[in-house]
């Protein structure tokens, strides 16, 4: 199966600091990906290149088989048409209500009259259980409503790809699972390709069909959550018990 | 040793300049062809943004525009008295306010009032990844965010430059003739005779050179927040950016001011 994303031999320096070391990975359709590694090793950053809001030094980023360095700017406009994006603080727009927020892609991107947005746009608000909401501002909101409203205003125009920057960053366990299963919804209905840049390890893995470790500035591997978690990759290992293992040294001591 | 790490620092900010302004340059043609190519930005937007960069300013035009055109009055009928030529002062208070202060001071006043907020809100935009997600959802922000700005601007700073000129004209009288005791029909048939049409699309010319420029600087230093040479994130950032973009746009308008009337004189 021929990938719908590919990163190849993406390289990233930020002075002297090299961040990205030559990243490979692919990821494929109505597959869900899911990025993980330690604070700082660049999994964002790696979002940042699929989504072309930055250029890697070398290396090649494809989407769709287009390679994101070398199109111009409409063609750029047309592929990130088909893109969704949860960002990790939500990235409302903080002057417009909920409607608003949800409503701006369909204003300014299609010719829909304003009943028609109204439909849709309290449709993505029920399926996102934030109906009842829709003239408070971003500022008004909870941090898992505001993600939630992020969700909508990302999937409002049905895309083909979904992106999540730290999708449960900063909320408690009842609302990080109330995204995912929001998150899980969403995508059993509307059938998208996803890509989850997170550290929360284990339940990510639940969501996932893939996972990547990136370590080092580059992906150790991309492999199943089952593959993942048995791997004999030192790196994997070593992640896979920092992350799952027990918080005492012993048994005896936990127990 | 020394040496190496002084050409160094001066390379490094001699690129970094050259960086800043092409980044600039290049905002700048990709904002105007946004402005004369479809998909048009919404009348709507263009209609806020005349709101809140024109209409808003009206109050601080009005009072710095009738203190400037008093003081005009009080300067100019006590250093005309001692030539004997009170009956000028309509026109030395036309003049200067037409040809040179209405632009100037009109551009300072909305560099001040409106240009520092489009700098900050952009920059918080830019901070909190609004304008990443305009752009993620295939929302060019040149045309959503800068282009009706931009308009916006070039239309109200020369009405608000014609503002300042009546309220300064009204100054100068209200101390100079009614205060000071100068000829009413003097004042007025002296800027009559003296004030041409040259001086007046003098005025009208800067003011919008003035309105691009101040538009132009202010939200290329909030979108550019980011890249700042000093780290341009958080609250910081974005004060250091409003900063530098008031301090930028009043020197530059100062500059300009020369360079325009040089030519058109």
């Amino acid at each position: 199966m021929e990938p719908l994303i590919q990163l190849i031999d993406v390289r990233k320096k930020f002075g002297r600091q090299e961040v990205l070391k030559g990243v490979n990975l692919a990821v494929y359709e109505r597959k869900t990906t899911v990025i993980v590694g330690e604070s700082g090793e660049g999994k964002s950053l790696i979002l940042k290149h699929i989504l072309g809001l930055m250029k890697p030094d070398s290396g090649k980023v494809l989407v769709f088989g287009k390679d994101m360095n070398k199109i111009g700017r409409k063609e750029l406009k047309n592929i990130r048409s088909h893109f969704g994006v949860l960002f990790q603080n939500a990235a409302l727009f903080d002057s417009m209500t909920v409607f608003d927020n949800v409503a701006l892609p369909l204003r300014e991107r299609t010719n829909a009259s304003e009943e028609e947005i109204q439909k849709i746009v309290n449709e993505k608000l029920t399926l996102m259980d934030i109906e009842g909401s829709n003239e408070k501002y971003p500022a008004q909101l909870s941090g898992g409503m505001r993600k939630r409203v992020g969700l909508a205003r990302a999937l409002v125009l049905n895309p083909k790809i979904v992106f999540f920057d730290e999708p449960t960053t900063g909320l408690d366990v009842a609302k990080s699972n109330e995204i995912y299963r929001v998150f899980h919804r969403t995508q059993t209905k509307l059938a998208y390709t996803s890509v989850i840049v997170s550290h929360d390890v284990p339940k990510i893995f639940k969501l996932a069909d893939y996972v990547a470790l990136i370590h080092d500035g580059i992906i150790q591997d991309c492999l199943t959550p089952e593959d993942f978690q048995t791997s004999e990759n030192p790196v994997i290992r070593d992640f896979v018990e920092k992350t799952m293992g027990l918080i005492y040294e012993s048994e005896q001591v936990e127990g | 040793m020394i040496v190496m790490k002084l050409l160094e620092k001066l390379g490094d900010l001699s690129l970094y300049y050259i960086n800043q302004i092409g980044r600039m340059g290049i905002f700048l043609v990709l904002v105007c062809i946004n402005i004369v190519k479809p998909p048009y930005y919404k009348i709507a937007y263009v209609t806020r943004q005349i709101y809140l960069i024109g209409s808003l300013s009206i109050f601080v035009i009005l009072f710095t525009g009738v203190f400037t055109g008093m003081v005009l009055g009080l300067q100019g009928y006590n250093t005309l008295r001692k030539f004997g030529a009170e009956g000028f002062l309509g026109s030395a208070v036309a003049l200067s306010l037409i040809r040179e202060l209405g632009p100037v001071l009109t551009a300072l006043m909305v560099t001040g009032r409106a240009g520092s907020a489009i700098c900050a809100e952009i920059g918080i935009m830019r901070n909190s990844e609004q304008i990443d997600a305009l752009e993620c959802m295939a929302i060019d922000p040149h045309n959503y965010i800068m282009a009706p700005r931009f308009i916006a601007a070039i239309v109200s700073m020369p009405l608000l430059t014609a503002l300042f000129d009546v309220v300064g004209i009204f100054g100068g009288y209200l101390i100079g003739v009614v205060l000071l005791g100068a000829n009413e029909g003097a004042y007025f048939q002296s800027m009559y005779k003296n004030v041409e049409y040259s001086d007046v699309s003098m005025g009208f010319i800067k003011s919008i050179c003035f309105g691009l420029l101040v538009v132009w600087i202010c939200s290329a230093k909030g979108y550019f927040v980011h890249l700042d040479r000093k780290g341009g994130f958080g609250a910081e950032g974005v004060s250091r950016a409003t900063t530098n973009a008031v301090v930028m746009s009043s020197v530059t308008v100062l500059v300009f001011d020369y360079f325009i009337t040089s030519i058109l004189l």
